[in-house]
């Protein structure tokens, strides 16, 4: 098997070590690391989230191999060159101001870090400007939102609108989620993109962080 | 005999108890509120105060427990007893706080509205089988900071069960207090009688948030009621095992006792709680599992050891709509709960993970509870015995329909549902209509928003309400509430 599938197949299994090893040998053989993350690691969680989606395996697995994924970024992305162009993107991340639901949004922030993103993680109850001005700061792409509270729906778009404010060139982007919110809503306040859960979370934000 | 279901021996209850209490000495709990952790310090709790964390002795949690009250009862806005939780007692509640609700024309869900409330509140008044009303719908026709009381307001304007209810806010409390002295008169005679439930949840693991814990505060300081909402998630933010579900929803559950009994002992509570399985497959907190409901009937049976009553999230559905899951997975959760004894049961009226409010099928619920309610009763010998007189008057007359044995037993021996539960042979269901159990349920429900009858409050009261809840909306930004007709 070609070591580029093995990884594949080890970061399925969720065995970061084998990961590691694979990663190493790969390197040696000069190969490059985009070609390692695109072949090898992102290619294992494409397949990771079919099988999720299908029902054949579980929540726990999909966390096992974004644990290997992020150990094997860890050791490959100091190696990127600057110009190259990879899915990996940075996400400011955190519920609104009043509410302190954070279980779902922690559950995003673990598969997007498996993703191969970097998550600032501001907690919950985050006031607006703390979110823009954490983003634009650390010149992140992507500002994440979650509530879980009708009565903190608003303050979603206050992000947004400060945001817009303050990113005339709208380089960073913002996807929305959480029991309450909606596709229509999140069109509705100008966000854009929203995700029912955390495994299409990831997929919609590689799309975004993409364009 | 009143029938009764249990999940755990006597034994394992111990052994559940007492490594709860470990978990509190040991691992203790995160408050983020200072005064509360200097008050729990003053009281033998060790402080560590840059992590917020209180290690609880046992002791402390003892001498809380005594405190306790054993029961207590509820009072509606007229000052009649409603409810009595004690024991094996069980009264239904529906389910709280919904994000959106039902609507049976479109049979889509939506955001709900006022006159989506003030329906709500007109149903509930009818349904007999459901003791309280709750404060289950967020109308989003209002601004979010006074979502919370004005639910209360118009519940306490419409219907007059106690209402079980909560605060999103730690400023709220405020008002949604004031709104019920506005009812009962003075603070004593809401301490008398009180009129309301508020939900206090610790946040599973081991946390309590600065809004959640003072508002178990304030509710003590005024003797409001409360239930522990604790939600301890199997697999993710509790272990995987019911048992071990169980450990952790006893700590962080004993843990709310006590900050309740330090601020005010004697601060009547339910032993509550809404934990759940987790399904790794959906990621979400699946209501109608069969383990979910397993964890509420034990976690009850633990507060009936430590003799305090109790509540659970039970009784409810995760389907979308008002299907065949909605029936099977409210009614056997009712069941369940009737049978160990819930004493307040929350869930009915709600779908979707809590999430979801339907008219409908508080209708259906409604006959639910009734069932439930005829179930506990048991089977009870009445003038059975010597059963020859009776078998004799049958042999002679051929039917025992107009028998003074059948006229004074047949209400008491059986439970009679409404029309949503559908009894009639083919040929009549057919020829009325051949309904659905939703448009039979809708029929009732334009049933009892006909008959509504306005409460007898009086209106100096309702007056007072008013006034006072105009007076926080403007205070927070709406010079206008939307017209209540
Ligand atoms: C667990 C829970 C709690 C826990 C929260 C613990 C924690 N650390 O978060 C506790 C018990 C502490 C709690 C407290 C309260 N809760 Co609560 N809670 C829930 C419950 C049952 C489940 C939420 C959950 O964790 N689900 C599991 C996770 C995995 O799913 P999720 O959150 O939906 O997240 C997924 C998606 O939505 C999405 N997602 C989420 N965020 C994001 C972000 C982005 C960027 C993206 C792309 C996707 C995404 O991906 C996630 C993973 O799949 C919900 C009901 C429900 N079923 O939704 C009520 C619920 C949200 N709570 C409710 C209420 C009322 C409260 C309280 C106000 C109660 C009170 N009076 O004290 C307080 C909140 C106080 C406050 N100011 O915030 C109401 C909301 C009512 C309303 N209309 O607004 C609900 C609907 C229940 C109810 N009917 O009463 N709650």
């Amino acid at each position: 098997m070609e070591i580029l599938t093995q990884v594949s197949m080890a970061l399925q299994e969720g065995d970061d070590q084998q990961v590691s090893t694979l990663i190493n040998t790969l390197l040696e053989e000069g190969v490059k690391p985009e070609k390692i993350i695109d072949k090898g690691l992102i290619a294992g969680m494409d397949i990771i989230g079919i099988k999720f989606k299908a029902h054949e395996i579980f929540l726990p697995d999909v966390l096992l191999a974004a644990k290997a994924m992020e150990i094997g970024m860890e050791k490959l992305k100091p190696l990127l060159s600057l110009s190259s162009t990879t899915v990996i993107g940075k996400i400011v991340l955190g519920t609104v101001h009043g509410d302190l639901h954070d279980i779902g949004k922690n559950l995003v922030a673990i598969m997007l870090k498996g993703a191969g993103f970097e998550v600032i993680d501001l907690g919950k109850n985050v006031e607006p400007k703390y979110f823009v001005e954490t983003a634009l700061k650390a010149q992140a792409d992507i500002i994440g939102l979650s509530t879980l509270l009708t009565t903190t729906m608003p303050v979603m778009k206050n992000v947004v609108d400060l945001l817009r404010k303050s990113d005339s060139s709208r380089n960073v982007k913002v996807i929305i989620g959480g029991a309450p919110t909606s596709k229509e809503f999140a069109l509705d306040i100008g966000a854009d993109a929203y995700a029912f859960d955390a495994v299409s979370a990831v997929d919609r934000i590689k799309i975004l962080a993409l364009s | 005999m009143r029938p009764k279901l249990k999940f755990l021996s006597s034994d394992l209850i111990k052994k559940i108890f007492a490594e709860g209490i470990d978990v509190l000495e040991n691992i203790g709990v995160e408050l983020n509120n200072p005064e509360l952790l200097s008050l729990l310090g003053d009281h033998g709790a060790r402080i560590d105060v840059d992590k917020s964390r209180a290690y609880i002795p046992e002791p402390l949690v003892n001498k809380a427990l005594k405190s306790v009250p054993n029961s207590f009862a509820l009072f509606d806005t007229l000052g009649q007893q409603t409810h009595d939780f004690r024991k094996y007692n069980i009264h239904f509640t529906p389910g709280s706080a919904a994000l959106n609700i039902l609507d049976h024309k479109t049979q889509k869900i939506r955001k709900p509205l006022t006159e989506d409330y003030i329906q709500y509140t007109k149903v509930i008044s009818s349904l007999e089988n459901i003791a309280s009303q709750s404060t289950a719908l967020i109308p989003i026709d209002v601004v979010g900071n006074i979502a919370d009381s004005y639910r209360l307001y118009l519940s306490l304007m419409f219907c007059d069960k106690p209402v079980v209810t909560g605060a999103f806010t730690i400023k709220a409390f405020e008002i949604m207090k004031d709104l019920q002295l506005a009812v009962r008169g003075t603070a004593a005679a809401l301490k008398e009688k009180p009129l309301t439930i508020f939900s206090c949840c610790p946040t599973s693991p081991l946390k309590w948030s600065d809004v959640t814990s003072q508002n178990l505060a304030d509710c003590a300081r005024f003797s409001i009621p409360v239930e522990f909402i604790s939600m301890p998630l199997s697999g993710l933010v509790a272990p995987v095992t019911l048992t071990g579900t169980l450990i952790q929803h006893t700590a962080e559950t004993l843990s709310g006792v006590v900050i309740s009994q330090l601020v005010n002992p004697g601060t009547p509570i339910l032993w509550g709680g809404s934990p759940a399985a987790f399904d790794m497959r959906y990621e979400t907190t699946p209501m109608g599992a069969i383990e979910t409901m397993m964890i509420d009937c034990a976690c009850n049976e633990i507060g009936k050891f430590l003799n305090i009553p109790t509540q659970a999230y039970i009784s409810l559905s995760d389907a979308k709509l008002l299907d065949a899951q909605a029936g099977l997975e409210s009614g056997i959760g009712a069941t369940l709960a009737s049978l160990a004894g819930i004493n307040n049961i929350s869930g009915p009226g709600m779908l979707d993970f809590e999430s979801c409010q339907s008219l409908e099928k508080l209708v259906l619920d409604n006959e639910i509870a009734g069932m439930c309610l005829r179930l506990v009763d048991g089977i009870t010998p009445r003038e059975d015995f010597p059963i020859l007189p009776l078998l004799e008057e049958l042999l002679k007359e051929d039917h025992l329909l107009i028998s003074s044995h059948t006229r004074k037993y047949l209400k008491q021996e059986h439970y009679f549902p409404g029309p949503a539960i559908d009894r009639a042979n083919r040929e009549r269901w057919a020829e009325e209509g051949s309904l659905t159990l939703g448009e039979r349920a809708h029929n009732e429900v334009n049933r009892m928003l006909a008959e509504y009858k306005p409460t007898s409050l009086p209106d100096t009261v309702k007056s007072d309400l008013k006034n006072r809840m105009q007076a926080e909306a403007v205070n927070n930004g709406q010079e206008n509430l939307p017209a209540l007709d």
